[in-house]
Formats: C-alpha cells, structure tokens, sequence
C-alpha cells in the first residue's frame, strides 16, 4: 500500500462507499480500506446468525432458527423512497443493476392504541378507519391541493386564497381544510416524516413537496412508497464499492488504521502497521477519528426476531409503522419495520422485525416499549443504544472529511443529503451524474 | 476465427428459446480471469492485460441445438486482488468459473478456497466450472493434471486445462457449462429474479416533472 492516491476512504459504510464510488467515477485514484474483514461498517447485514449472537455475548441459536446462512440481519433499519435520493443515486450511477428490490407491503400509523393503514391518496383516504366521515372529506380536498401543488405556479395555490409558498404556514393550510388534530398528527409524522412538529409554524412549501414525494413513490411501485433490496441493506455499500473498483478504486478490508498523518495541519497520509499510503485527501465514518467528532445525540434500536408477522398488517411480509410522538406522549416518533424470509433476510418462515427512537431518558429501551407491544411474541431480542456523531467542522482545512453517524430516520434521504455534501465540501463542486459511462459495462471492457 | 463456430453474437431472429445466466469468475490476481472472458467474447489476448478496471460485465452467446444460452459474465474489477471482493459478487449466479495459473501452486490452493466458498455461500445448485490456465506454459508447470482433475471430481466439478493466449478449451469449458445449466421454462425469462430492478422513472414522470 505505500503508494500514492489521490483520496484514501476509511470504512466501507454505505456513505463512505458511495464518496468512494462517485470519486473514483471523477477520475480520482482512490485507496479505499476497512478495519473490519467485511463490507458495510455500521451498515453492514449481519450473516450467518451466529455472528449476531456473538455480537451481542449470546450463545449460539438454536435449530428453530433454520440454516443461519440464510440470515441477513441489518444493524440499522431504514428503507429507500421510491422517488428518493438514493434511488436516483442507483440509478445515474448503474449501481441498480447489481441489486433486485422488493416493495414494503404496507405502511401504518399508529392512533389511540391501534395501528391503521396510513392513506396516500384520495381512494385510501375515503375507505381509511383513521377518520370520520365528514373528516375524509376535508382531507380528501387537501390530498388533492397537496398532489396539484407546485412551488412555482402560482395557478396551483388558487384553492387557498392569499397562499404564498414563502409566508403560508403549514398550520394556515391545515386550518383551512378545517383538519382535527389526529389528522395533522399522520399527514405531518406518516407522510411528510417530520419526526416533531416544528414544521407546522413554518412555510407550506417543504411539507407540500414531501406529502407530494410520498405519493409519487406510492405511485411508482404500488403498495407503499418503501423499497428494501434482497439480501439486506448490506448489499447497498458493496454495490457502489464494485463501482468504485470498477472505475480503478483500490480495496483493501482487514486493514488496521493507526495514524492519519498530517503536515503543516494538512492530511498527507494514513498508515496502517508500518506501511504509509500518501495521499491529499481522507475520507472517513466517525470511528476512524474519534477526537474529531462530537456526540450530539443517541438512537435506541432493537432488533426482534419473530416466527410470525404483526397483528392487524392483513399478515404482511414487510411492513413499516410508524407512531407519532403525540400518540405516546413523547418529543420524537418511535418507528417499526418489519421485514422477512422473503427479502432472503432471514430462513423460512422468519421475520425480523425492528424498533426504534431517538433516545429522551436514561431508560431508552423502556422508550420503545410502545413499538415493541405491537409486535406480539419476539424469540429474540437484541437492543442497542448507538452514540450519534457529528464532525466538529467540514474538513476543509485540513482535509479530512467526515461523514455523519446513521441518524434515527428510517429512509435515506437524509444519508444522501450527507454524501453530496460532502462530496461538495471535498471537490468543490456537485457530483457530475453525466461522468458515468452510460452504458456501463456492457460490450466495452 | 475458425474455432468459434459454435459461439456467436446474438443475431436478432430468435428460433427457439433463450436463457440468460449469470456467470462469476473467481481466482487469484493475474491468473487470467480477464484474459479467458477477453478471449471468449471479443477473441483477443493481450500479453499486457491490464489489471481489470471499467468494466461491470460483459455479455456472450452460445447456441445449443434450440437453445439460445446468453451469459452475463461479471468480472472482479480487481476486488480480489487484496482478497476484498464483495459476497455480493457471486449472490445469485447460476455459474462460476474458478482459475487457477498451472505455473502457480499457490493459486490453486486459492481456487480451492473460492470452490468452498461458493459451495457454502453461493446458490445450492451453481455450476462450477474450474480452469486450470496458462496451459500454454507447460514447461513450468507446477500443477499436475491429475491432481486437478481428481479433485474436480471429488467436488463435482466441470474442469479444463486452458490458454487464453492460444485459446485452448476456452469456447469449450463456457460450452460445457451451457450445456451444463438448467434450462427449464421458467429460467427462460432470465435468472430466477425474484424482485424488480430499478429503472429511471417506469410509470412515474421522468425528472423534468411534468404532471400526471
Ligand atoms: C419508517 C420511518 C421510520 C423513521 N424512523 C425514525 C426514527 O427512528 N427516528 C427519527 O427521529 N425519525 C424517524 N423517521 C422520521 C423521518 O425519517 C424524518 O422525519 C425525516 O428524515 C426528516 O428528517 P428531518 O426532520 O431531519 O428533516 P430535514 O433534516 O429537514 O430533512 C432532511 C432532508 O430530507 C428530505 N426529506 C425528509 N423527509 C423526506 C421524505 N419522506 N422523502 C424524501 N425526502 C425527505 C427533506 O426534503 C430534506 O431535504 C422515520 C420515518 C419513517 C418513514
Ligand atoms: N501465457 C499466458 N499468459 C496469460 C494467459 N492468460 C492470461 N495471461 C497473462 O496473465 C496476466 C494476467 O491476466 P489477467 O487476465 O489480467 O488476470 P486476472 O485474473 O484478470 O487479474 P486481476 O484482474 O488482477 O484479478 C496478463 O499479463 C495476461 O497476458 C494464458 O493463458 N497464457
Ligand atoms: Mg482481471
């Protein structure tokens, strides 16, 4: 490795692989290392069964749970939005073709002790039991206004006398449809996936353009806005890794980080054992700097093994639910999803189901106890509370950058936002989607 | 090239049916890999293969009586070369090819691994196919064929000397795995995908926006 790139990458963590992807894809020469012997850091799929127990000090599971190679457990919960960033990324990228996806069945929300379909257009609206019937008809109205709505024609405000995208308040739109309060509470928390309810007091526009985001990706693969791939979140960072090699990155995993080597406060190398690797740029998750970054927040995560799916989900194979905050008394919303066998996440017949929420007590896993009641009998259950990071600048001057840690959101748009910015931060300018060969592959080697 | 008979490109007018397969190849750095796909698909051989970068995979097809057999032959990118490469790589392929350099025995030693591997990791009913390559080299040859071969047979592998510089076996042993390959109706429409690939924007509005 004592050679010289132009970027080293630490950590092959979705982030840091997709940095690695789209610099190599700019024709930078990249050295991409792991101190772990396997792809996807923190979002890594765990495989086979036994290194979970291992992880988490237990014995090795019994033969209920089935061949344990058939078992794929992420660490961190999240699901693409069909429309999302991330999507976009895997598709300009040609990352999508060495990945198969499958749509999340349905998604719920949670209200006065049950859960109920969360209703995305103005069909579901009307048969849904979140509402009364004078209720659908209100919010049927707004649906309509929210789909129609665009920033910049000012023909779509018209329902709404004196709208203006800048000054309009969420809560004005919401009060002129006339909303009661439970509707507020899934539109914002269930739709719009604010995770508390400061955006009420702010400008309409940004909460119009997510309810309208969630219902583009419903209606770009049907039963709910969600996808998971096949074999696991894992496969996602080994999918843009490959591009990375395939543009000439360097991979090199089971290799120990000692230093990262600065001169005159700038990064000029990274050295593992005795061999030094130059370069003019570090690119890394947390872990590869602890003194660089600060802890502003922990999530509580636990991950339940089930042998069935969960009530009132008409018995679906994947599923998200969500409860909002008010629901439970709390400031942040605690999140369920549900994903299994046929995902090849986990043997026949299993399912993995996972809960959690941005931690408020020094009791975190009592603060899931809600999401956990609505899964019914859990055979295993494994909870974690991970410290959230961020770097404590941008990186600029010493140029080394540093991703964020998986916040608590269950999808990845905030991921995506993190990797542009960085990749901004680094080069100066935006990824170039059009650098990628179009016809990646294929009859030209 | 008078060899390629039986390989050819895809002519349009289908008689028959089609199956399309995934194919890995797998072995140490420099024992070929790139070279013997070089060779079935364009027909070259480079002394100076570059180490393999840009490409994500390759495409080639062989006829079988009525059968059309289209792989998708993926190469490492090079993944291999500090023993990095994704499980991903060779999740769902239907066939492997496995090389070892007969002038190395350290290589074969590899090939073995890679064989247990895909044995436990990759799909229970893979066809694996090992090359023993750089036959051509005879004179330094440090891996006996019948040490190869007898363990090829204990695993139930398909295997072949090969040289992708004077093209020895390498139309044969992708012909063999063909002929090797399930080819049941339901494997027709491809490999046994399972979910959707993603595509830009099916039944939605493309970027631009414009309205339903
Ligand atoms: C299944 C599920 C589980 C969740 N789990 C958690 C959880 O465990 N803990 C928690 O705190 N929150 C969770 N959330 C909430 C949700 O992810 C956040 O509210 C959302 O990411 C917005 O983040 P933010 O408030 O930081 O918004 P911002 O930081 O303002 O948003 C970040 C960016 O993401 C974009 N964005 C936000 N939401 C969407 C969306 N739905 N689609 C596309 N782009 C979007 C915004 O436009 C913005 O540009 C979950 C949501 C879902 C659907
Ligand atoms: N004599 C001889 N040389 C060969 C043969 N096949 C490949 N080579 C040479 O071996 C070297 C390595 O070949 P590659 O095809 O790049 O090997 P690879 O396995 O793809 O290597 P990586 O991409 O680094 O994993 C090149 O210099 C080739 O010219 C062969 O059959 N005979
Ligand atoms: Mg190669």
């Amino acid at each position: 490795m004592d050679e010289e790139y132009d970027c080293i990458v630490l950590g092959t963590g979705l982030k840091e692989c997709i940095i690695s992807g789209m610099l190599s894809v700019s024709g930078k020469k990249v050295l991409h290392m792991d101190r772990n012997k396997y792809y996807g850091g923190e979002s890594a799929s765990i495989t086979p069964l036994e290194d979970l127990f291992t992880k988490f000090n237990l014995p090795s599971p019994e033969e209920t749970y089935g061949r344990t190679r058939d078992w794929n457990v992420d660490l961190i919960p999240k699901f693409l939005m069909a429309n999302g960033q991330l999507v976009k990324l895997l598709i300009h990228t040609g990352v999508t073709r060495y990945l198969e996806f499958k749509s999340i069945e349905g998604s719920y929300v949670y209200k006065g002790n049950k859960i109920s379909k969360v209703p995305a257009d103005e069909k579901e609206a009307l048969t849904s039991d979140l509402m009364g019937m004078f209720e659908k008809r209100r919010f049927k109205n707004f649906l309509v206004f929210a789909q129609d709505y665009k920033d910049d024609d000012p023909s779509t405000w018209k329902a709404i006398p004196g709208f203006d995208p800048k000054t309009t308040t969420m809560s004005a739109v919401f009060a002129h449809y006339n909303l009661d309060k439970h509707t507020i509470d899934f539109t914002g928390h269930a739709l719009a996936l604010y995770r508390d309810d400061d955006y009420l007091a702010k400008p309409a526009g940004d909460t119009l353009k997510r309810i309208k985001l969630y219902s583009d990706s419903l209606a770009r693969y049907g039963k709910s806005p969600y996808l998971y791939p096949l074999y696991g979140l894992g496969e996602l960072p080994q999918g843009f890794a490959r591009l990375s090699a395939i543009y000439g990155g360097t991979y090199m995993l089971d290799k120990p980080i000692d230093e990262i080597v600065l001169e005159g406060g700038k990064v000029v190398g990274v050295r593992s054992g005795n061999e030094t690797a130059k370069c003019k740029q570090v690119y890394c998750d947390p872990s590869y700097v602890p003194e660089r970054v600060e802890k502003v927040g922990q999530v509580v995560r636990a991950i339940c093994l089930m042998d069935h799916p969960i009530s009132n989900t008409k018995d679906a194979l994947s599923t998200q639910i969500i409860i909002p905050q008010k629901q439970v008394n709390r400031n942040s919303d605690i999140y369920v999803s549900l994903v299994s066998y046929t995902h090849q996440v986990a043997a026949k017949g299993w399912f993995i189901a996972m809960v959690s929420t941005t931690v408020e007590t020094d009791n975190p896993e009592a603060e899931i106890g809600p999401g956990l009641t609505l899964l019914g009998p859990i055979k295993q259950k494994f909870v974690t509370v991970s410290p959230i990071y961020k770097p404590l600048n941008d990186g600029v001057e010493n140029q080394i950058f540093i991703s964020e840690s998986y916040d608590a959101t269950s999808h990845f748009e905030t991921t995506c936002l993190d990797v542009l910015s960085i990749y901004r931060r680094g080069t100066g300018e935006d990824f170039d989607f059009s650098k990628v060969k179009h016809n990646l592959g294929d009859e030209d080697m | 090239m008078a060899q390629r008979t039986s390989v050819q490109r895809p002519s349009g007018g289908g008689q028959g049916k089609i199956c399309q397969f995934k194919l890995v190849l797998l072995g140490e750095s420099a024992v070929g890999k790139s070279s013997l796909v070089l060779r079935f698909v364009k027909g070259q051989f480079h002394e100076y293969q570059e180490s393999t970068i840009g490409a994500a995979f390759l495409t080639q097809t062989v006829c079988l009586d009525d059968t059309t057999v289209k792989f998708e032959i993926w190469d490492t990118a090079g993944q291999e070369r500090y023993h990095s490469l994704a499980p991903m790589y060779y999740r769902g392929a239907q066939a492997a090819i496995v090389v070892y350099d007969i002038t190395n025995q350290d290589t074969f030693g590899r090939a073995k691994t890679w064989v247990k591997e895909l044995q436990r990791q990759a799909s229970p009913n893979i066809v694996i196919a090992l090359a023993g390559n750089k036959a051509d080299l005879a004179n330094k040859r440090m891996v006996e064929y019948e040490e190869a071969q007898t363990y090829a047979e204990e695993n139930s592998l398909l295997f072949m000397e090969t040289s992708a510089k004077t093209a020895m076996n390498v139309n044969d042993i992708f012909l063999a795995i063909a002929k090797k390959l399930p080819k049941s109706d339901n494997s027709a429409t491809g490999s046994q995908r399972e979910g959707m690939t993603l595509r830009p924007s099916d039944p939605t509005p493309g970027p631009a926006g414009c309205c339903k």
